[in-house]
This record gives structure tokens, C-alpha cells and sequence, in this order.
């Protein structure tokens, strides 16, 4: 019989307002194997846990039940103070009485009989609990980093900088990511490419990173410090090692009529190409859909230019393995797609543009050398409207339910340019709130205001019809004023919502991580783990987790490379327990559970068994490797005979609590 | 405040007038902006503060097109083409209240005016 | 040849005649065969939303069931008509209080839950003809003709019944006249209202609605508008103080087969 212990939580008045914690208590108390039973106003405390770590000596507890809020967040805080008393981690068992049953809860009557009826149930348990010891396993010492904008690159940085090796793998011809293409930043106006190319070319030159660019995960195996991912190199039709970045082939390059995605489609490249002046790896790229000697087989001009010999037209993708102790997903995100938004006539009229296409505009690597011109016919814009929140704060099947958190500073930056370098430019800004909390925000967009004369208008455009006059006509509400507006404009720069990348949830499922229903990545916890996903080892940098602007992913980036660093600084990891085993005589060979388990940690072998006529017999069955099972629990499911069972949460165990329940 | 023709204006409706975030986008695509005395957002605002007599007595009612851009364009699903439908009709169900009289149609023809106008505006005119 | 159940609606028998007729008669040329419910009675022009108004909604229902008896699907052709008899099939499949208010009164053989097919004509010629198909059948293309389509405010919206197209960047009359081998244009008050019904009482405000949209096709170069809505057409011709030429969609359909004259405005 065991002794137990019964220690119910107040949680301040977070439980003891809606469940009578003294009823708890003396109620459980007089369960079978319960020798001491007390409540706490806040037994996570010091002085708290000192009570479970008395009762255990005194007592001579052989196990506890907290009472308490839910396992996820002091299951660990209360198996340390057994283990500090002595007591085995794995004889302390959490009744949930805080989210599932005081939150949730009004009447206290209710409450108090279900939280009774949980603890009930966790003491059950704990009488058929067994002491269990943790194994170890070994941590490879590399870092993946997936995704090569501003929050890869920091992230890498930061990694390499603790003198671990690290990979990123980015799927563009080269790293940079959206801050490459964004011209100013916010709220120093400071040249994005001036901050971000040197810490792109510090990346190219860390000896302790790998740039895998043009390249994509394709399978990751393995869990936390013991991971192996297959990278695919995709074929860039170029020998990355021979290219000296020259550029000669993209001059040479025949075929020039690629729209060109570096520059949002504003003009075109060539076939073979390479993104930008200052790309990292630099080197050319063939493009297979418009390249003519891979469409024809006539051509092959750039392979008779190219000095080094780089070309190869029969290049193969070609994949490669590697084995990883952490995982940094670093994806990003992208503007969302305006089809559904044509009422500002964004298919119909070329000066409808995007914030990200301005950006273009008004870069001096951009289409028009940095001069602001109308894309319809090259002359200046006297008068642009933005529209703020194109496709964010919405509840219809269209947009996106958040705010892009990112569009009222650009805005505001994007306003400002343009008044400081065409003071005769009128320029309109249709918000609905203007948010800008951050460090010298507000002060920032009450410059624009102020300063720069930039018109503010509470309402939002209705209607965006272009005229063959060639201005644009915007209908629009003005609340303040109580009037709608007919503005003559020439261009109309739109602020587009912003959504996770594509690739995002089919890595997520390779993961075996979460995401969310808008397909940003899931932390661990909202405030307390913002840069860990809830499956250990996988860590979050940047706009994959939620809109963020530059400053906060690069703090975030950091972030994510110390938790990752954390990680790797360890040569092993205590491995949890809670594993899956096979009863041998019971296990029928069937395969089922090898069959369901996500982690490949179930194989087959023969096994000799001495029968009862005292022959021998080779019999087939499961075999759990205990370092590489995560105690998921779906193969004890599967399984037709009960073999399968699970430490800590065993089917006796589990149904000894439903009894506790039920009875 | 009139608490019974508020709901009977939220129930007709079957509008929430609660989603609103004040964008002011059914106002900024409503092609009868100019000739109405109470706008789109206004009309979500004022059910929402329960002043639904101001609009009913307003020429407002009469003046919506019920083309729906409003409905299909509101980022917050909140249909106020809806809402000045449920107006119109508490304000015409009213005894002697009927915008149009029959008597008045003749001199509103002409030769090519289809049926279709004639009809429809009984329904939205005429209880 | 396939029968389905058309409903031309009141205004098709007198004034729009012609997107009527032109609409039978191609319909026939292109294999299919319509035929007009017993006794249908007008769609009452404009659907209410009001979710305490059912008698206004029962014609619409009777045009639907007779369709969902003979197990046939139902084929408009006036915007105004189609729209009604859309939103009360989409209100009536998705409303449970609103389908027993309706049967509880019709008393019908058997209760009518939303479950015809409505096909805009233009959906007819899309999904059940193809717009490839029409294509071959075309003798007299319009080659070189700029014209632009006017959806008005009835065929798409609102989008979540009517469900015929991308509200705000709708292709389906486009697509017709590629087919007939037109050019489209495209033009930004091509889903903006006319005006409707309001011409009756303020014809300044009707003026000043389909003056805007006849603006907004010429600036884009158009030779002529297309529209499938009888009041759209009065008030594009008769209140927008434009000379762009405005006809039915079915008048040019039965062009290009052959079927009529070519106007001469």
C-alpha cells in the first residue's frame, strides 16, 4: 500500500474562489492509502513546496498528488521538490483543478465535487505508480536554421558566434530574405541594405556556417538533439563552386523577358541571372522556364561566355543528409494576394501598387534607380493615396483575422520619404487606428503628421476607379469630416495584410509542430516561451510566429539562438521516461504499432522463448527503442493484444483513474 | 433609446451590429452617400446606440440602392445594407407610413421604364 | 436535347422582349431546350433581407419547386429575377426557421428545402455549354469589337448567395465574349449599381450612378456595353447621358449565331 500525500492549491483566488479547497482537501483525506491531505494559497511558493517536501520525510510519503493548476506548467516544479525530499519524480501525480475545472466553473458546488472527483482520480493512479528513471541521450552539435532573411541570418550569427556549426537552408538563389528588398527602415530611416548585406556577408564568411541557398527540407527524422534532416540542393544549373559571380552570363543572357521577382515583377531579368547586385551566395542561377538552351537546346550563350566553366545544363537536384541537435525555423512571410480585393483595382490599373512594390519604386536598385515614378507611364505622382489594413482585422472568407502589426509604421515611413523628396506630393493616408506601440513609434508617425504635412484621414476607400485622363479616381469615407471623398490620384499604394510563407505548414507537419489556424508557427507558451514550439528542439525566429517588424525579429532571432545554444551545449539530454515497452509473451508480431509510430522507434526481431512443454520456439515481436520513443501512446492504442503498454501512463493506470471517475 | 425597435431591427436584420470596427469602408463604397442624411456606418453606429426612430424618420431609408457593396466589401461581415433594410421595413409597416402611393405611378412612366422598377420599388416603398 | 425550366419573369414579357427572345432562340441552337413553369408568377423584383418577411419570398419559392418537381434545373436570365429566386433559395437551404415559416404556409406534397439547381443563363452557357463549345458554334464573331461587360450590382452580389463569380473581379461575361470573339474591357464600375429602382423618384441620383459607369467603360476604350438586366439597360440608355451603345448579352449571343440581324447604331 502506498503512502500518499494530498496537497490542493489555492492559486490565490484563481481556485479558491470557485472550488471550497478545505472541502478538497478533507474530502481526499479520507481516500484509501492517504495519509496526510493539506491545502495552500500558493503551493508552487517556496514555502509551499517546502510543505510537500516535509510532508515526504516526515510522513514517509511514497507518493504525491498537487492539486493544482495544469501539468504543463508545475508538473516539473513539483517533481524537483520530490526529488529533493527523496522521492522518485515520477511518484508525483497533478490533478488539473485549475483550467479544467475553477475556469471553467461558476457554482462552487460543482466545482467543488468535480475538483474532489479529479483528485480522486489522480490518487488512484499514483497507488499503481512505479518509480522511473530517466535515460540520456547524446546532443549533435549543429544547428539548423531554416529560412535566410534577417531572422536566419541572426539567428545563424548568434549560433556561430557560441562556436557551433550551424546550416541554413534558404530557398532563393540567395539569403537576404525580405529585408534585401525593403529600401528604409523604420524609425531611424536608416538604408536597409547598409545594415543587412554585411551581416549577410558575416554570414557567407563565418567558418561556422553553411549556406545551403536554392535549397529545401524535405525530411527531418529524429527528435530533440538527434535530428536527421534530408536537405534537397535544388539544381541551379550552375556549379555553385566554379561561379565567381561575374555577372557576364546575365549580360550575355539572350533571353531578357523574365519578370523579375526581386523587384515584385517592375521589370524583368534574364534567364540566367542573379537576384541582386549584392546577393550572397553570389552566383547565377538558370531559370528553367525561359531559359531557350533548356526549352530548345538552342542557345548554350552563357556557357560560352563563362570563363570558369560554371554551366551545366544537366544538373540534377541533389540531396544530402545531415544530423542536427536543434532545428531554428526562420520561414517568414508574405504579402497576401489582392485578387479578392479588386474594388481598389489593383489587376486593373498599373499604379495600384503594393507597400512592397513602392518599396521597389523607391529603391535606388529598383526599376526606376530610386526615382518615384508612375509605372503606367515613368512621370512623378503629385498626389498618392495609401490604404491601410488591405486585408487585415477581417472577418469575412477573404482576409486575415490579425492586425499585420507591421503596415502603420511602413506607411508612415513610406509618407515621409516621399514628402522629403517631392515636397510638391500630396500625399493620403485612410487608417482606421493607427497603431504604432514601440520604441520613438509614435513619435515617428506624429512626424509625418506634423513635419512632413501628410494627410491623415480617419475612413477607409470604398471604391478605386482608374480614369483615362490617367488619374486614379478614389472613393472614400471621411468619418471625422462626415463626407465622402473623390480624391484624383495618381498612384494608390495598398497595405497589404501579411500571411506565413507557403512552405510553413507542410515543414510544420514534418516537425511535428503546430501551428495555428492562420498557419503561424505555435510557441510553447504565449508569454513564458515565446521562441520555443511545443516539440523540443524546434525553436521560432521571426515572422513565422506571428507579424513582427525588423527590431523584433532580430531580438527575437537572438532569442531563439541562445535557446538554441542552451541545447547544444549540453552532450546529452535527459530523455523522458515515460517511453513505450512491449510485453514479449503477449505480443502477437502483427506490426501494428510499428506501422502508426511517428518516430520510428518500433522494430521487429526474433526472440527465442522457452515454452511451457519446455521446447524452445522463435517468435517475432516489437521492440521499443526507448531513446528514440517520445511516450505518444499511439502504438499502446493500436495494438490488438495489449502488449503495447506505456511508463507512467500505463493501461491500468489509466483505467484505475476512470474507475476513480466513474465510481 | 428605443429598446423594443432596436430589436426588432437586430432581429429582422439578423445583423451584429457589436462586429463593427468603425473602418468607414461601407461609407466609402456606397454609390448613395451624397444623397443620404444618415450614411452606411451611421446606420450600424445608430442601431447600435439604440436611435433607431432618427432613422426611420430620415429620407435616408429610401435613398439606399440595396446593391450590396456594402455587404460584400465590410471586412467585419457586418452587412449594413441589411441594417437599412430592417429600418425601412419597421418605418413602412407603420400604419399610413407607405412611401409610395399608387396613384403617383402613372406620371412617373415612360414609354421604355421596365415593370421591373415598378415592382421592385413597390416592395421596398410600400406595405 | 436537354429540357430545363426557364423563368423569364414579368419584364421579359413586355419591355426586354428582346433578351427574351434572343435567349430562347439560342438557347435552342445550342442544344438546349427551355420551358416555362404552368403559371409562374413575378419574382417581386427585389429580395428583402429581413428575416421576419416571408410572404414577399413565396413566389420565388412556387418558381423553385415547380423546377425541383420535374427534377429539372431552373434557368433565369433577368439579373433582378435571378437574384431574388437565388437569395431565397440559398436564405431557404440555410435558414431552418425560414423553411418551415414558408412550407408551414405553401402546404406543399412536400416540403421545399433549397434543393433546385438555379443557373443563371450565363452559368448555363459556362458550365452546362462551355464557353469552348459556344465558341465553335459562332459564325458571325465579333473580332475586333471592344466590348464591355456590365455586372451590375444583381448578378454578384450578394457573393455568398449568388455564388456566380468572383465578386470583385468576376470573369464569366468576359469569358462570354471571348467566346462570341469579342475583346473584353475591363473597368472598375463594371460591379457598381445604376441607380435601379431609384430612377422612379430621383432620376438625378439614377443619372448620376449609370453616367459613372458608362464613364468608367468608355475611359477604357469600349465600343459598346453589355448588361443582363432590363432596368441596368434603361438606365445606362436613358438616364447616363451616354451615346455608348447598350444591348442585352443574349442579343449579341444570338448575333454571333447567326440567329439575328447585326444592330446598326
Amino acid at each position: 500500500m502506498q503512502r500518499i500525500g494530498v496537497f490542493v492549491c489555492h492559486c490565490g483566488t484563481n481556485i479558491a474562489a470557485t472550488v471550497d479547497v478545505k472541502t478538497v482537501a478533507e474530502a481526499l483525506g479520507h481516500e484509501p492509502g492517504v495519509v496526510i491531505s493539506q491545502d495552500y494559497q500558493y503551493m508552487c511558493s517556496e514555502s509551499g513546496q517546502n510543505l510537500v517536501k516535509n510532508a515526504i520525510k516526515e510522513h514517509n510519503l511514497t507518493g504525491v498528488v498537487v492539486c493544482s493548476c495544469s501539468p504543463r506548467m508545475h508538473e516539473n516544479t513539483f517533481r524537483k521538490a520530490a526529488a529533493a525530499a527523496g522521492l522518485n519524480s515520477y511518484m508525483v501525480e497533478i490533478a488539473n483543478i485549475r483550467e479544467q475545472c475553477s475556469w471553467i466553473h461558476k457554482d462552487i458546488a460543482t466545482a467543488t465535487e468535480k475538483a474532489i472527483i479529479l483528485g480522486k482520480a489522480a490518487v488512484a493512479k499514483v497507488h499503481l505508480n512505479a518509480p522511473l528513471t530517466a535515460g540520456e541521450s547524446p546532443v549533435a552539435k549543429r544547428a539548423l536554421v531554416i529560412g535566410g532573411g534577417i531572422a536566419g541570418i541572426q539567428t545563424a550569427l548568434d549560433i556561430a558566434e557560441a562556436g557551433f556549426d550551424v546550416d541554413i537552408v534558404e530557398k532563393n538563389p540567395t539569403i537576404g530574405g525580405k529585408m534585401a528588398q525593403i529600401d528604409k527602415t523604420f524609425p531611424t530611416l536608416d538604408c536597409a541594405a547598409c545594415i543587412l548585406t554585411p551581416k549577410m556577408v558575416e554570414a557567407s564568411q563565418n567558418e561556422h556556417i553553411t549556406i545551403h541557398s536554392f535549397s529545401e527540407v524535405t525530411d527531418v527524422k529524429g527528435f530533440v538533439g538527434n535530428f536527421t534532416v534530408t536537405i534537397k540542393k535544388k539544381a541551379r544549373f550552375v556549379d555553385e563552386t566554379k561561379c565567381t559571380g561575374c555577372g557576364l552570363c546575365t549580360e550575355k543572357c539572350p533571353m531578357k523577358k523574365v519578370p523579375n521577382e526581386f523587384n515584385m515583377g517592375l521589370d524583368n531579368r534574364s534567364a540566367i541571372y542573379i537576384p541582386f547586385a549584392q546577393a550572397v551566395p553570389k552566383v547565377a542561377t538558370i531559370d528553367p522556364n525561359y531559359c531557350m538552351m533548356m526549352k530548345t537546346g538552342k542557345c548554350g550563350v552563357c556557357s560560352k561566355v563563362c570563363s570558369a566553366g560554371a554551366i551545366d545544363y544537366k544538373q540534377q537536384d541533389k540531396f544530402i543528409e545531415q544530423k542536427y541537435g536543434a532545428i531554428v525555423v526562420a520561414t517568414g512571410f508574405n504579402p497576401i494576394n489582392l485578387d479578392k480585393y479588386d474594388e481598389f483595382a489593383y489587376n486593373q490599373c498599373p499604379d495600384v501598387v503594393t507597400s512592397l512594390e513602392l518599396e521597389r519604386l523607391m529603391n535606388a536598385a529598383g526599376p526606376n534607380g530610386g526615382t518615384l515614378l508612375r509605372p503606367s507611364d515613368k512621370t512623378h505622382p503629385h498626389k498618392i493615396v495609401f490604404v491601410q489594413c488591405v486585408g487585415s482585422r477581417c472577418d469575412d472568407s477573404k482576409g486575415k483575422p490579425y492586425c499585420s502589426k507591421i503596415c502603420c509604421m511602413y506607411t508612415a515611413k513610406h509618407a515621409m520619404l516621399i514628402r522629403e523628396k517631392y515636397p510638391d506630393t500630396e500625399v493620403y493616408v485612410f487608417y482606421i487606428d493607427v497603431r504604432t506601440p514601440g520604441k520613438n513609434f509614435d513619435e515617428f508617425y506624429r512626424r509625418a503628421v506634423e513635419q512632413y504635412n501628410v494627410h491623415y484621414i480617419k475612413g477607409m476607400v470604398g471604391k478605386v476607379t482608374p480614369r483615362s485622363d490617367g488619374k486614379i479616381d478614389v472613393q472614400a469615407s471621411d468619418l471625422l469630416a462626415n463626407e465622402q471623398l473623390h480624391i484624383d490620384a495618381d498612384m494608390v499604394v495598398l497595405a497589404a495584410a501579411i500571411e506565413p510563407d507557403k512552405t510553413a505548414r507542410p515543414l510544420a507537419t514534418m516537425l511535428t509542430t503546430q501551428m495555428d489556424t492562420n498557419d503561424f508557427f505555435t510557441e510553447a507558451h504565449p508569454k513564458l516561451r515565446p521562441v520555443e514550439s511545443a516539440t523540443a528542439g524546434i525553436f521560432l525566429s521571426g515572422a513565422c510566429q506571428g507579424p513582427k517588424d525588423i527590431p523584433e525579429t532580430v531580438a527575437q532571432a537572438s532569442a531563439a539562438a541562445a535557446k538554441a545554444i542552451g541545447l547544444l551545449v549540453k552532450n546529452s539530454i535527459t530523455c523522458n521516461p515515460c517511453v513505450a515497452h512491449s510485453n514479449e509473451l503477449m505480443c502477437n508480431g502483427c506490426s501494428s504499432c510499428e506501422k502508426v509510430c511517428p518516430y520510428g522507434a518500433i522494430t521487429y526481431i526474433d526472440k527465442e522463448f522457452r515454452m511451457p512443454d519446455r521446447t524452445t520456439a522463435v517468435r517475432r515481436v516489437a521492440n521499443v527503442n526507448p531513446a528514440v520513443c517520445q511516450g505518444c501512446g499511439a502504438c499502446t492504442v493500436a495494438c490488438p493484444s495489449g502488449a503495447m503498454d506505456l511508463n507512467g501512463f500505463s493501461n491500468s493506470q489509466i483505467m484505475a483513474e476512470v474507475d476513480a471517475i466513474c465510481k | 433609446m428605443n429598446k423594443n425597435l432596436q430589436e426588432q431591427v437586430l432581429r429582422s436584420s439578423g445583423v451584429n451590429v457589436l462586429k463593427c470596427m468603425r473602418c468607414g469602408k461601407c461609407s466609402g463604397t456606397c454609390p448613395s452617400y451624397d444623397e443620404m442624411e444618415y450614411h452606411p456606418h451611421q446606420f450600424v453606429y445608430m442601431v447600435e446606440r439604440g436611435d433607431i426612430e432618427t432613422l426611420m424618420n430620415s429620407k435616408s431609408i429610401y435613398k439606399c440602392l440595396t446593391c450590396f457593396a456594402c455587404v460584400d466589401r465590410c471586412p467585419r461581415n457586418v452587412e449594413p445594407a441589411k441594417v437599412v433594410e430592417a429600418v425601412r421595413l419597421a418605418a413602412v409597416r407603420q400604419q399610413g407610413n407607405n412611401h409610395m402611393n399608387p396613384n403617383q405611378i402613372p406620371e412617373m412612366l415612360d414609354e421604355d421604364l421596365p415593370q421591373q422598377a415598378i415592382v421592385t420599388a413597390f416592395r421596398k416603398y410600400i406595405k | 436535347m436537354e429540357t430545363y425550366t426557364y423563368y423569364p419573369g414579368c419584364t421579359l414579357r413586355t419591355k426586354a422582349k428582346d433578351l427574351d427572345t434572343y435567349a430562347r432562340s439560342s438557347a435552342e441552337a445550342l442544344g438546349i431546350a427551355l420551358e416555362e413553369p404552368a403559371d409562374w408568377q413575378c419574382c417581386g423584383g427585389a429580395y428583402t433581407t429581413a428575416k421576419d418577411e416571408i410572404a414577399t419570398k413565396l413566389s420565388a419559392v412556387r418558381t423553385l419547386n415547380s423546377a425541383k418537381i420535374l427534377n429539372r434545373p431552373l434557368i433565369t436570365v433577368c439579373s433582378a429575377c435571378h437574384n431574388v429566386i437565388k437569395q431565397t433559395n440559398y436564405d431557404i437551404a440555410n435558414s431552418e426557421e425560414m423553411a418551415a415559416k414558408v412550407n408551414n404556409y405553401l402546404k406543399l406534397d412536400e416540403p421545399y428545402n433549397g434543393e433546385t439547381t438555379v443557373y443563371h443563363y450565363l452559368e448555363m452557357l459556362r458550365d452546362v455549354v462551355g464557353f469552348d463549345n459556344l465558341a465553335q458554334k459562332v459564325v458571325n464573331p465579333f473580332t475586333g469589337k471592344k466590348i464591355a461587360a456590365y455586372y451590375g450590382c444583381l448578378l454578384l452580389r450578394p457573393s455568398k448567395a449568388l455564388a456566380m463569380d468572383d465578386p470583385e473581379n468576376p470573369t464569366i461575361m468576359e469569358d462570354f465574349i471571348k467566346a462570341i470573339g469579342g475583346t473584353p474591357v475591363i473597368y472598375a464600375q463594371r460591379n457598381e449599381c445604376c441607380g435601379g429602382y431609384i430612377t422612379l423618384e430621383d432620376k438625378a441620383q439614377a443619372a448620376k450612378r449609370s453616367g459613372a459607369v458608362m464613364k468608367s467603360a468608355e475611359d477604357q476604350g469600349a465600343d459598346m456595353i453589355i448588361t443582363a438586366c432590363p432596368l441596368c439597360l434603361y438606365n445606362l440608355k436613358k438616364n447616363s447621358g451616354s451615346e455608348l451603345p447598350v444591348y442585352y448579352f443574349t442579343e449579341i449571343l444570338a448575333q454571333a449565331l447567326g440567329l439575328k440581324e447585326a444592330n446598326n447604331e
